[in-house]
Formats: C-alpha cells, structure tokens, sequence
C-alpha cells in the first residue's frame, strides 16, 4: 500500500517538475474545489442579497468585481456558483462515464446484438446538434438542477460509448485476454478485470476534457434560460444578466463569471493531459 | 505401444467466413494427427499455414467447423469454447504465448498474471497458499521472487517469457502447446528459454505442441515434426529423419532455406516460384502446393494428395512418391 | 566516380538519447567502413544500437537523440556534417534504406506503384509515362509475379513478403550506391526470408551497390555478407570478413552470440547461453561494456580505454583478451 502512494507520489512528482502547465492546471483546479467547498464562508456578502453596495458600481476595493444591476456583489456570486457549476458537471460526466463506458466496453466486447443496440443509441443522439439537443430536452422536461444534471449527460454519452467500444475493440483478440481465457476467466471477468483497467487511462482523459464542456453546456442551458432558474448564482446565467449592460460599458457583470467559466474549463482541459502521464503504468519507471 | 493417446485430432477443419461474400478461408482443413502422453511434437509452417488456427482450436479457445478432438479418449472438439472455461481439461491444456509483451496484461503484475489461472482452475483462494503455489512455480521457471511484484515493462524481455511460462505451468498441464515462445526474443535468450523448456518438461513430464517457423529450434526440442503448408499437414515423422531425408517438396524448400552459419556450404535454396494459391474457397481437387511446387505435374492439378504412411513413422502427403517409386514404395 | 577510400567510413560515432531520467548513451565510438559494392553485415541483439547506427548514416534521427562526436564520411561528405539540403539530395538516389516492417514504412492510402513513381519523379527528371515504365521494370526485378496488378495495389493487399519487395524495388530506384536493409528478413517466412536476401544480393551484384545489412540473426549474414560488424550495446566489438568471424571468432561476445544460434549442427546440450542483459546505458559504464556478461572478464578490462586489436588481416576486435 504504502509503495503505491509512493509510487503515485513519484509520479506526482514528475508531473509537477516536467509538465509546469499541467501543475498549474492542477493548483487551479485545487482553488475551485476550494471555492467549491467553502464558498459560502469566504464570499464577503450574500450572493443572493441586493443592494449590498450601489447598482452597477464598477470593481472597487469594497466590490473587487464591480456589482449588477440589482446591486449584488459579483465576487461573491462568482465565488458561490462555483459549486453549483462543478456540482452539476461533475455529476453529469460521472453519469455519462458510468453508463457510457459499460454500454460502449460490452458493444466491444460481446459484438453481436449488444453492440447493434449501443451503436444505435449512440448514433440517435449524434444525429441530433447535441446542445440543440439538450435544448429540446430542458425545454421539455422543465428545468430543475437534476434534469440539466441529466441531460448534459444523455449528450455526453455517445463519446464514453464510442471510445469505450474503440479502446475494448482492440483488446479483445490481446494475446493476455487470449491467456486470460485459458487460465478459466470467465468472459464477464475478462471484460472487467482485464480489458476494461487497461481503456480506463484513454476513458479518464476523455473525461476530464469532457468536464469542461460539461461545465459549458450547463452554463450555456442556464444562459439561455433553459437551466438554472435566477436568483440562483451560477456563471452561464450571470453572464447572460450581464450581456445586456455590454453595451453600455458596463463590462464588468459579464466578463467576471466568464474569466471564471473560462479558467474552469482550461484547467480541466490541461489537467486531462497530465492525467494521462499519471495513469499509463508504462510511463511510470 | 500406449492404450491410447493424449491428444487425437482427426478431420479437424476451421473455415472462416469471408466478410461480405458467402466464400469461406479454408484456414485448417481436415488435419488429423495424435500426440502421445510425454511427446515433444513440432509443427511447422509459414505464417497465414494456419498453424495459428489449428492450435487455438486445441486449446479451444475457437470453435471448429468440423472434425474431433479428443483429449484422453474424450471428445472436447463440440463443448462450445465460451464453456470451455469451466470443464476440468481446461486446466490439463495450456499455452505459452508468441509475444510476451502483448501476451501479458499490462496492469498485471507478475504474480497476479502467475496467480490467475491458480485462482480460478485450481480453485485456490487463499492468499497464504496461492503465494505459496506462485513462488514454486516461479522458482520452477527461474524467476527470482523479488521480479513479481512487477509489471511487464518493467521486465526484460527473457523475464516477461518465464512469466508467461509460468502462468502457463501454474495448473500443471499435461498438454503445453508452445506458439511460437522464442521467436520474439533475442538470440541468447532464446537459448535460455529453450533450456528452460527442455528442462521442465523432463522434470514435469508435459507434452508439447511445439509451434515455430524456425526449424532450426524446432529440431532441438521435438521428437516428432509436422509439416503444414495452406491449412493441411503435407509431412510428418521423427525429426532427424524428416530433417535427414524429407519427402515433401515444401519441406525440402523449407530445409534449403535454413541459414547454416557456415559461409562455405553455399547450398543450393530450392526457389518457389508463384505465388501460394488463395485460402479462399480452395479447389478440393487441387494439391494447395501446386502453383508454387517446383516439381508438380499433371496429377497433382487434378487430385488432393492425402496424407499416406510411408512405414516407420512417417507421413507425406504428396503424389511425387507414387511417381518416383513407381508404385513399389509407399503402402496404405 | 570512383574515390580512393571506401565508399561509406564511419567513424568514432558516438550518439546520446535524452530521456526523463538522464543522458542514455546509446552508441558509443562505433567505426566501420563499407566498401565499394560489398556486402556488409551489422550483426547485434536488440538495443545494440544497429539501427540507430543506420538513421545517424541516413540523417533521420528522431528528435531526442543527438550525435556527440564522430564521422559518416559517404563519396567524401561527411554526412554527420551536412546540411539538410546535401542530405536529401544524397537520400534516396545516393543512399537508400529499407525498414523492417515494410508495410508499415508504406504509404498506407497510396498505391504501391505510385509511391515509386514519386520516388523516381523526385530525383530524376523523367517523364512520367517513362516512369511508369521505370517502375513497372522495377516491380519485375525484384521478382513480383505481376507486376501490372501490384503497380495498382495498395499495401494491405499484399503480403509481407511483397511489401519488402516493393520497398526494395523503391529503394534501388535511383541505382544508389549504397542501400541500408534493415532487418529486411525479420517477421517473414524461411523460404521468403532467404528469397528475399537472395534478391537483395542480386541486385547489388547487377548494379554494383554496396549492401549494409543490418540483422539480428548471424545465421542470415553468414551467407550472404563480405564482412561483418558485430554490435553489441553500442560498441563495435568485431570486424571481419565473414568466413573468418564464423570459423574463429575473436571477441567473447561474438563467439557466444554463434553458440547461442541454434544451427543444424548442434543439439540443445551444446547450445551456449549468454548471461545477463545489455546494460542500463544511463549508469556510468566501464570501458568493455560485455565485461560484466563475459567469462573472460579480468581486472585489467577495466581499464579505459576500450582497445581496438588488429588479429588478422582485416580483422579487428575490442578486447583485451581476445579468443
């Protein structure tokens, strides 16, 4: 045990020291699970309370981040929404994973009847433009945080599916699955066991970059009213509050939440390559 | 003369559906042969001969298309190989892979690869006993322990096939069918693991079935040979006499071939001209040779040799005989 | 043009990877010459450092690997030296290189034809109807049945065998005067193996071009090469001329890496094995990297440097204490 955490140290190690830009991917990352956590304490007001300071006030040392047009503080709300967002794309990814990466690895795996129903799911849903999609399906289900939780991972689906296929594809004819026959593995237990350990590390980076569009597909359902419901605080529907004042110079409103959309989504991207020197044992030494 | 053989193929044939077309790749077709309890059997071929087919449908890892194979006097040919798993032969059966580094799993460490068909052919859980059952094992192979707590990569190549030998003994076969175990090796070690080979089979009385293209190794592990050309055995007998004196025109090609390391013997390498017929819907009247036999004639175009005892034990499928020894020679 | 000293002189190569974990010091003073229209075998186990002794030549090195010292003197231009530009001009019509997988090194979406065709057009100013031609004759020289259908033929639907072909015939397109076959008989059948050996001999004799066959199997060179050069972890350990090198072998190494091969007048009790590996190229090294792998070894082998032994005529050994 103790050598593993080791060995996963070691590894953590070259990763921080070779790959600076996946470490910083990494620190962020840490500050938004943070923001995430303890959002509620650290936000200096309530993110739900108007008029804490003038309406539309530009960032000031009182308002870092300038206040809206109902005079909330937008650092807090910022900083509040941060768990709502990676809430909901965590769970979405997480989903989408699950039930993506099992249907796409028996597709592979068993061929036949399996992989003709999986293909068809997964091609059903291609064929629609996912957030068009997405859209359609909030608008008919109504919107409530599971349902966005539900339908960005309906639309995440077809690529878990379709990698997970790919990746148990190859392996299925692999001299040790070959091996792993004739040392009395049952199928179900060579598909589990032996195959499916060896697609996770594509599975995961596939993953976290998906996060990030997870991430933006719920902020774009919220900004174009078919997500998260106002006052909540959450960053696809601040920007969307804050469009309107674009115009009038008042750049603030939007442009915040956005920077905040914007580098959760960077770093899950970045993270995902780091990841995938982390996991592959044939990297490690 | 033993009561009866541990392994008795006969008319065994695997016949692969062509994608998109009702044409089928005749890969093995109708290959008979037996393998007596503690024989050393060599089986030789060119890539694509179907040697490759022909063991995965012994070690029932695939599903013929017809013909039997029976293992100590019991068919197993017909249980499906999705079953295969859970029948007591499954243990008494195994293989050691061509390639160690596809033929081991990568997330496995040494002794889990050991430890796996332990578990489950053997039925030992228990952790004390199946270390135990391991470290004999890897002791049997020369694998130092300290080696199997690691993955494949971290292993040489020589290392990575005493694992795959050992995973392969784990459950004492009786049957060990070799694929190829030394051709992706470097030479020296190659000698190695032909010694270590040779050595476990003396002190656990395994047969084996020994796949290889390369005749030169062939020759020092095996009693017997066989030789497979495009899905059916053209030849078979005692090694030294089928090295010595072959009687198939593919085994004499094959023989001239060998690289002899002496610079002075600049032998004369029997060409084969053409091209090899396609395995796709062979004639059945047509010796799979011809085309590229350098001594066919006309029979050969208008009837399929089968495999004849030549007396002693030796085998050949081939009409030449019928020629040259103008009807004295071979009896049925 | 003929030049007075050999065709290719390689000399005191010396060549380094840079990995993660530190510098890996991959060839280490490597020398040999080929010369004009002779056969030259490169003998050595895997991570001998055979190829990359081959890419340096060529001038395709991948992007980690640098060359710390030496010369690769080809017609008298030190390749080593050159610039991109002498280099591509050399590469292909000067020298040529065959790969190991030959399917592989083709153009997968390309016929085969095509892909000598483009080689031809590249370096020769032919029309292309008389490089179609030129191809076509290729194809036929190096012994493909039908040339016509393979000329259209995209490499998955040819065999091994064929693909080496072709890229042998792609590779003597321009008459060079040296080619470098990598492995040329590795993963092919015996009877295709020694086809396919015999046709790279052919050649080289109608054309008068020089051959460095690179192999792992001492057994294929023996009869095939004027002389050999034996690799092992990137040192030249012995040079000779081929019958000498087998009769009686000099360097440990060499003799054992003939004893290990199984031949057809050995039984398994007489074959010998070497012990241990290459070693790891990051450590500090001593001089004779085989020491620790040899019965021979002596205190006196760890004295730098590594000798170089002349023991016959043209014949030279890295050893202190030669057979």
């Amino acid at each position: 045990m103790s050598t593993a955490v080791l060995r996963m140290a070691r590894a953590g190690r070259y990763v921080v020291l070779g790959n600076p830009l996946t470490f910083g991917a990494f620190l962020m990352l840490a500050g938004l699970v943070t923001l995430a956590l303890f959002g509620h304490w650290i936000a200096p007001y309530d993110p739900l309370a108007t008029a804490v300071g003038p309406r539309l006030a530009p960032p000031s040392t009182t308002h870092w981040f300038g206040t809206d047009h109902l005079g909330r503080d937008i650092l807090s709300r910022v900083i509040v929404a941060t768990r709502l967002d990676l809430l909901i794309a965590i769970s979405a990814v997480t989903l989408s994973f699950a039930a993506g990466s099992a249907a796409g690895a028996s597709a592979g795996f068993y061929g036949g009847w399996t992989e003709r129903i999986v293909t068809r799911i997964v091609d059903t849903i291609m064929a629609f433009p996912l957030f068009v999609l997405a859209m359609g399906i909030m608008a008919a289900v109504g919107t409530s945080v599971m349902n966005i939780v539900l339908t960005v991972a309906l639309i995440n689906f077809p690529s878990y599916a379709r990698i997970a296929r790919a990746e148990v594809n190859v392996r299925r004819n692999a001299g040790y699955v070959e091996a792993a026959r004739l040392a009395g593995n049952t199928p179900r237990r060579i598909l589990a066991v032996h195959i499916y350990p060896n697609c996770l590390p594509t599975l995961i980076v596939q993953a976290s970059m998906n996060m990030g569009w997870a991430i933006l597909s719920a902020a774009g359902l919220s900004f174009i009213g078919l997500g998260v419901r106002p006052p909540t605080a959450e960053w696809g529907i601040m920007v969307s509050d804050g469009s309107a004042f674009m115009m009038s110079g008042e750049w603030w409103v939007s442009t915040f939440p956005g920077i905040a959309l914007m580098l959760a989504v960077l770093s899950f991207n970045l993270m995902g390559d780091g990841l995938r020197d982390l996991i592959d044992p044939r990297r490690r030494s | 003369m033993p009561a009866s053989p541990l392994l008795e193929v006969s008319d065994l044939s695997k016949r692969f559906p062509v994608r998109g077309s009702r044409s089928l790749v005749h890969a093995v077709d109708r290959v008979g042969f037996s393998l007596q309890a503690g024989e050393s059997v060599g089986l030789v071929g060119e890539s694509g001969c179907g040697k490759s087919t022909l063991v995965r449908l012994v070690t029932r890892l695939l599903d013929h298309t017809g013909g039997e194979i029976r293992f100590e006097g019991q068919e197993i040919g017909a249980i499906p190989s999705a079953h295969f798993a859970h029948r007591p032969e499954r243990a008494k059966i195994q293989m050691v892979f061509q390639d160690p580094t596809d033929s081991l799993n990568p997330r496995f460490t040494a002794f889990d690869t050991v430890a796996d068909p332990i578990r489950h052919l053997a039925g030992v859980s228990e952790r004390r006993l199946l270390q135990d059952r391991v470290a004999e094992v890897a002791d049997l192979v020369r694998l130092p322990g300290e080696l199997l707590g690691r993955y494949p990569h971290q292993l040489s190549g020589g290392q990575q096939q005493r694992v795959g030998i050992a995973r392969a003994i784990a459950v004492s076969p009786q049957l060990l069918i070799l694929d190829e175990p030394t051709s992706a090796l470097d030479v020296s070690v190659q000698a190695v693991i032909l010694h270590l080979l040779a050595e476990l089979r003396r002190r656990l009385g395994m047969s084996y079935l020994f796949v290889s293209h390369d005749l030169n190794v062939v020759r020092l592990i095996t009693e017997r040979v066989m030789v497979m050309y495009a899905g059916r055995i053209v030849e078979v007998g005692p090694t030294a006499e089928v090295f010595s004196r072959p009687n198939h025109p593919y085994t004499r090609a094959l023989l001239s071939a060998i690289p002899t390391f002496d610079p002075n013997s600049r032998r004369e390498r029997i060409r084969l001209p053409g091209e090899p017929q396609s395995p796709i819907d062979p004639s059945p009247t047509v010796c799979r040779f011809f085309g590229r036999c350098p001594e066919g004639f006309d029979r050969c175009a208008r009837e399929m040799p089968a495999l004849r005892h030549l007396g002693g034990d030796r085998h050949v499928a081939c009409h030449l005989l019928d020629r040259d020894h103008d009807g004295e020679g071979p009896s049925e | 043009m003929r030049g007075a000293g050999p065709l290719l002189s390689v000399e005191d190569l010396s060549l380094e990877f840079r990995a993660r974990d530190g510098t890996v010091r991959v060839l280490d003073g490597v020398g040999f010459t080929v010369g004009w229209g002779k056969t030259v075998g490169l003998v050595g186990e895997s991570g001998s450092g055979k190829t990359i002794t081959a890419l340096a030549i060529m001038g395709v090195l991948p992007p980690t690997a640098r060359v710390t010292a030496g010369r690769a003197v080809f017609k008298g231009t030190d390749l080593l030296a050159a610039d991109e530009r002498t280099l591509r001009r050399y590469r292909g019509s000067e020298i040529s290189m065959t790969f190991q997988q030959a399917r592989a090194a083709l153009n997968p979406i390309r016929p085969v034809g095509r892909q000598i065709e483009d080689v031809i057009g590249h370096h020769t100013d032919l029309q292309p109807a008389a490089a179609r031609s030129r191809t076509l004759d290729l194809l036929a020289g190096v012994q493909i049945p039908d040339p016509g259908r393979v000329y259209g033929a995209f490499p998955f639907e040819l065999s091994g065998g064929m693909c080496q072909r072709v890229m042998i015939a792609m590779a003597v397109a321009c008459s060079p005067s040296l080619l470098i076959a990598d492995e040329p008989a590795t993963g092919l059948d015996v009877c295709t193996q020694a086809a396919v050996l015999e046709l790279i001999g052919d050649l080289a004799r109608q054309n008068n071009m020089a051959t460095l066959l690179i192999s792992h199997d001492l057994g294929l060179l023996g009869e095939r090469a004027d002389r050999v050069v034996v690799m092992h972890a990137g040192h030249v350990v012995e040079t000779a001329p081929t019958a000498a090198l087998l009769a009686a072998p000099r360097h440990p190494y060499t003799a054992k890496l003939i004893a290990s091969s199984p031949r057809p007048s050995v039984g398994l009790a007489d074959l010998v094995t070497i012990p241990g590996t290459i070693p790891d190229f990051r450590a500090q090294l001593p001089p004779c990297r085989f020491s620790f792998r040899c019965d021979r070894a002596a205190p006196e082998c760890d004295q730098p440097p590594l000798p170089r032994v002349v023991v016959g005529p043209d014949h030279v050994v890295a050893c202190r204490r030669p057979l």
